[in-house]
């Protein structure tokens, strides 16, 4: 399936994702913390900069992936018209945008496996309360497999449901892709089950 | 074992393609997304525990990149956009109308509208209109004004989760893990 990762390697794919990430929290606790504009200039010419420095393709994908907040600009810029504060709206809308610029920046630069890497390093310790990360990997995986198989399952029942002379599908066609996941997700459960089923670490099948 | 571990992801998948269906409409040409039914359905048809544990799945993958969201959105910029609220209040909305399906053991379809309601509409907009108002700076009043507009389209939702959970309760009656 199609992640949000840059396939081409950058200096920043190197890192490792442990470092960004904390990187990442230190820069948005910082942005929320910030007062004065000035140090919000710098900080999103800063982040511009990183953006350039990675490539022409890196700074246009990042510019497409802030395109969803338009609504939330306009908002801001026609309530900060109204209450005659422009200024303060330029410094949130820059807050927000370059918040979410830097979030994308990690999410670009850091393969999916190293992030669930991470994941399961830092859910290590839930093991002593019975969660396993071998079943975190697994669910994981299980999603990223069934997500493109149910919404082709979907897509098919959408056209037949046009080719019998529906029209549009309506919310009807929800339960019938809800009857779809329940049967994989039998047939998932006894296939797994076959071949030996999930083993908890401590050797006992919790029922 | 397995069987909770696939009910659980493949009701993550379900939330993730239900979000990505673009053709629903509603009868009056309104489109929705669906994202926020499927958030209901984990709730109402899987209870409290595995339900909300199927939305945490989804929520981890989208921070780890996959773009789930409804439009195709994902990575770690959706928590720190004006919606974080929503995402993050996603996983609670679920375990909220899960319990409420599991205590109150009225008649399904009602029982799973009720629950929708008030897990998928009155907690999620609490969390979704906190996120909102932190990042554009604005009130709490302020905030839920800018969320208004939404809310018609997610009372019809929590309507259209009681018809379909009373459905499957017909159709899959032991696939209803909320009243097993």
């Amino acid at each position: 399936m199609l992640t949000l990762t840059s396939l081409r390697e950058t200096p920043l794919h190197r890192l490792p994702a442990g470092w960004k990430l904390a990187a990442l929290a230190a820069a948005s606790l910082w942005l929320f913390t910030l007062q004065s504009g000035a140090a919000l200039g710098v900080t999103i010419c800063a982040t511009g900069a990183v953006y350039l420095w990675l490539g022409r393709d890196i700074a246009a994908r990042g510019i497409a992936l802030l395109r969803p907040l338009w609504p939330f600009l306009a908002v801001l810029g026609l309530w900060h018209l109204w209450i005659g504060d422009m200024a303060a709206g330029v410094f949130l809308a820059g807050r927000m945008l370059c918040a979410v610029a830097l979030a994308n920046l990690v999410t670009m630069t850091t393969q999916l496996e190293a992030l669930i890497a991470v994941l399961t390093r830092l859910l290590a310790p839930t093991a002593r309360i019975g969660l396993q990360p071998q079943v975190l990997a697994l669910s994981v995986a299980l999603v990223i497999r069934f997500t493109p198989v149910l919404m082709d399952k979907t897509a098919q029942l959408m056209q037949a449901w046009r080719a019998r002379g529906g029209g549009r599908a309506n919310w009807r066609i929800v339960l019938p892709v809800v009857l779809i996941a329940l049967d994989d997700a039998d047939h998932v459960a006894d296939a797994l089950r076959a071949r030996g089923g999930i083993v908890p670490q401590n050797g006992l099948r919790p029922e | 074992m397995e069987k909770n571990v696939t009910y659980i992801a493949l009701f993550a998948a379900l939330i993730a393609v239900l979000g990505l269906v673009p053709q629903i409409t509603l009868a009056t040409g309104v489109p929705i997304t669906a994202q926020s039914l499927g958030v209901m359905l984990c709730g109402t048809v899987l209870g409290a525990r595995r339900g909300a544990l199927a939305v945490l799945l989804f929520v981890a993958l989208v921070a780890l990149g996959l773009p789930l969201l409804s439009g195709g959105r994902g990575g770690l910029g959706v928590f720190a956009s004006p919606t974080v609220g929503f995402v993050l209040g996603f996983p609670v909305a679920a375990f909220v109308t899960g319990w409420i399906v599991e205590k109150w053991r009225g008649q399904i379809g009602l029982v799973a509208s009720v629950a929708a309601f008030v897990g998928g509409v009155l907690v999620l907009y609490a969390f979704g209109i906190t996120g909102m108002a932190i990042v554009l700076g604005k009130s709490w009043p302020a905030a839920s004004v800018l969320v208004a507009a939404y809310i018609p389209g997610d009372l019809i939702k929590t309507v259209l989760a009681g018809l379909i959970t009373q459905g499957l309760a017909r159709l899959r009656p032991h696939a209803v893990l909320s009243r097993a």
